[in-house]
């Protein structure tokens, strides 16, 4: 990556207000904090039902400093067009519009008017926050649920369906700028953001969210079970640029390094519970199966 | 400038005239000749404005609101189940207050399918606190497209301008398109003072709680029920709204001048005949011919069905013996929306008219002006009808 962003030149300006309704812990309140600073005070927001709604206040008291337009949940993508439309119909120049969505709003009943936004390359940032289930109205699954995975609708067996791959998804629409980040490495998140801002057409940010209400683990173990996702090889950071793929930080490093135990990952977590010793051993094997398969496709890195 | 086109090609004139500045649409019969004529205004550049060519309705109203809360002069098309598709957005906009003009180009609705001219699709919308307003011919629609962007923008409501299915959007009549000056005259920009703004950041339309709450310097801010009670309070005075915008549209361009209620030899009648849309003018050459066999029967349309002009309801029918409304829509298990509307507006009156019920033209089912005659005809003649029961005419099987 050609910028790489430390703690020591991370801006200190924030844009969210102390204090606000997330849960202690909570993935996202990270990821927010952090995707703000890079997006700056010139930006609008475009946020649907979600956790994020909640954490930005009730009316009327905000979390947020910017502009936010709250909208139905399947229309978080054509709300951003709409935004961005109206900027350029009334010649207001260099504000970022940036859409904020969880991943039930993307991966399920946004996927639509993502895809329809991908396709016209209408220009704004489209965060997806990934705690991988409905969390808001009480942890029921979703589209990007991993298999086996307990929830509210899933219960006992857990989840019998993997989980959908949005960022390929997205990524098949052809726009310039996808990738993956998590709220363990904000400063990875922070540089993709900066990476996607001078980029045309829909630019996609995919983040995996730790939960601690809905994954069952002990707040404090927020950023260790984002890490620990990362460092076993179950989740990757990378990004496509310009139909580029390629692996990014702490994954990047995993092409040369031992990944951790995957069921490590699993144990901290009561979602996984109703997983056997043969689920994970599963889990382990599709693991170095994929990266493998990466050796062999990043080996230029 | 006088010309001879179509329906869709009215409003389109109408949305033009007007500056809208974000269009967006997505095809629908028969709504499609009116954004096909946008988007050809627009790649043209006769028109500036931004086109987007969503990929379903729900985005469509999803990109207005969105255009509209940015500050920007915002219109969108359809028809039926598009309108459906738009449901939970319908709400939305009007809870959000935002000024955004709509065409229905009314079609019934699936199931079973159909693409023909009844009045089911905006008629379902009725409850969700837009401004309904009815055209009966070609000039109304342009006339109308353009000042609903006046009325949207002076109380802050969205605007649906409803014009029937191919009775009106696809055939061919004269009309005058006005000049850009005047229209200019008479259409300010939209330039609001809470449009989405860095500068003026602010956090529009979430959560709510059921009762007043303050913001962090101690002022009381609305609950959600204060601000949907002022949607409902303001709609009603949107009424007058809609008469002093029409006495202005007059004197600037000549037309106009029933923007509520739209009569026909209704003021010596016995009997009138109530309708919406172009029904309301095939009711005047019913009219005609009963006036010459000595019958007196007027025949009159709402022009605006919500909010609901009952006070003009009042004055038109609170002398005439009996009322006859006949609708291209039913609230499936009673009546006829209209009708039950009319009921309640004339309820507390003293001498009221008796009211009759007729359900015709579902899905585009032929209006035989033979059985609107026979019908008007009894009206004058007979007894009258002894229930409430809505009667469906044309029925064949």
């Amino acid at each position: 990556m050609s910028v790489q962003t430390t703690v020591l030149n991370l801006p200190e300006e924030e844009h969210v207000h102390p204090g606000n309704r997330a849960c202690a812990g909570c993935g996202l309140g990270l990821i927010y904090r952090t995707v703000l600073k890079a997006l700056g005070d010139n930006t609008i927001l475009v946020v649907p039902p979600s956790c994020l709604t909640v954490l930005q206040g009730l009316y009327p008291v905000a979390a947020t400093k910017l502009p936010c337009l709250n909208v139905t949940f399947a229309s978080t993508a054509a709300a951003a067009t709409g935004v961005v439309a109206a900027l350029r119909a009334r010649k207001k120049e260099g504000i970022t519009v940036a859409a904020f969505a969880g991943d039930g709003g993307t991966s399920d009943i946004g996927i639509q008017a993502l895809s329809g936004a991908c396709e016209r390359r209408d220009d704004f940032i489209y965060i997806c926050y990934d705690n991988e289930d409905y969390m808001n109205t009480g942890v029921q699954r979703s589209g990007t649920t991993p298999k086996g995975v307990l929830t509210t609708t899933t219960p006992f067996t857990g989840k019998a369906q993997a989980s959908k791959n949005v960022p390929a998804i997205v990524a098949a629409h052809g726009i310039d700028y996808v990738a993956t980040a998590s709220a363990a490495y904000p400063l990875d998140l922070y540089d993709k953001i900066k990476k996607a801002l001078p980029h045309k057409g829909v630019r996609y940010i995919h983040v995996h969210t730790p939960c601690p209400a809905g994954w069952g683990f002990d707040p404090r173990y927020s950023v260790k079970i984002g890490q620990l996702a990362v460092v076993s090889g179950m989740y990757d950071l990378y990004e496509i640029e310009n139909g580029i793929k390629r692996l990014t930080g702490a994954s990047q490093k995993l092409l040369k390094k031992d990944r951790s135990p995957v069921k490590d990952y699993l144990a901290m977590q009561v979602r996984f519970r109703s997983f056997s010793e043969e689920d994970a051993k599963y889990l382990q094997a599709e693991t170095e199966a994929k990266w493998e398969a990466y050796r062999t496709q990043f080996s230029e890195d | 400038m006088h010309i001879i086109e179509s329906g869709n090609t009215a409003a389109a004139h109408g949305v033009k005239l007007a500056r809208a500045q974000v269009i967006a649409a997505y095809p629908i019969t028969p709504q499609t000749p009116l954004t096909e004529k946008l988007s050809e205004f627009v790649a043209a550049g006769e028109l500036d404005a931004q086109y987007i060519p969503v990929e379903s309705e729900h985005s469509a109203l999803g990109v207005c609101i969105a255009a509209s809360s940015a500050g920007a002069r915002a219109f969108t098309g359809t028809s039926a189940n598009g309108l459906l598709y738009m449901h939970e957005q319908i709400h939305w906009a009007a809870g959000a207050r935002l000024p955004i003009v709509m065409c229905v180009v009314n079609r019934g609705v699936g199931a079973p399918w159909t693409i023909w001219n009844d009045h089911q699709d905006s008629m379902s919308q009725r409850d969700t606190g837009w401004i309904q307003l009815y055209a009966c011919d070609h000039q109304q629609i342009i006339d109308t497209v353009i000042q609903a962007f006046r009325l949207a923008e002076t109380v802050n409501i969205p605007v649906m301008v409803c014009y029937d299915g191919y009775i009106l959007s696809h055939t061919y009549m004269p009309f005058d398109i006005p000049t850009a000056e005047k229209v200019d005259a008479f259409l300010p920009p939209y330039a609001p003072d809470d449009a989405l703004d860095p500068g003026k950041p602010c956090n529009l339309n979430t959560v709510t709680m059921p009762d007043t709450r303050q913001d962090v310097d101690g002022n009381t801010a609305p609950g959600y029920m204060d601000i949907r009670h002022s949607l409902h309070a303001d709609l009603r005075t949107a009424v007058e709204e809609v008469v002093a915008i029409d006495r202005e549209f007059r004197n600037l361009f000549g037309r106009g001048g029933n923007p509520l209620v739209e009569s026909y030899c209704c003021d010596d009648a016995e009997v009138v005949a109530i309708s919406l849309g172009s029904l309301s003018y095939q009711l005047r050459t019913v009219v005609d011919a009963l006036r010459k066999e000595g019958l007196k029967v007027g025949s009159a349309g709402l022009r605006l069905y919500r909010p609901f002009p009952d006070q003009a309801i009042i004055e038109l029918l609170s002398g005439i013996r009996r009322v006859v409304v006949f609708e291209k829509a039913i609230s499936y298990g009673n009546q006829g929306p209209l009708y039950a509307d009319l009921k309640s507006a004339l309820y507390r009156q003293t001498t009221r008219p008796e009211v009759e019920n007729y359900i015709l033209g579902l899905g585009g089912r032929g209006i035989q002006t033979e059985e609107l005659t026979s019908i008007l005809r009894d009206a004058c003649q007979g007894p009258g009808v002894e229930n409430d029961a809505p009667r469906f005419i044309g029925i064949r099987i």
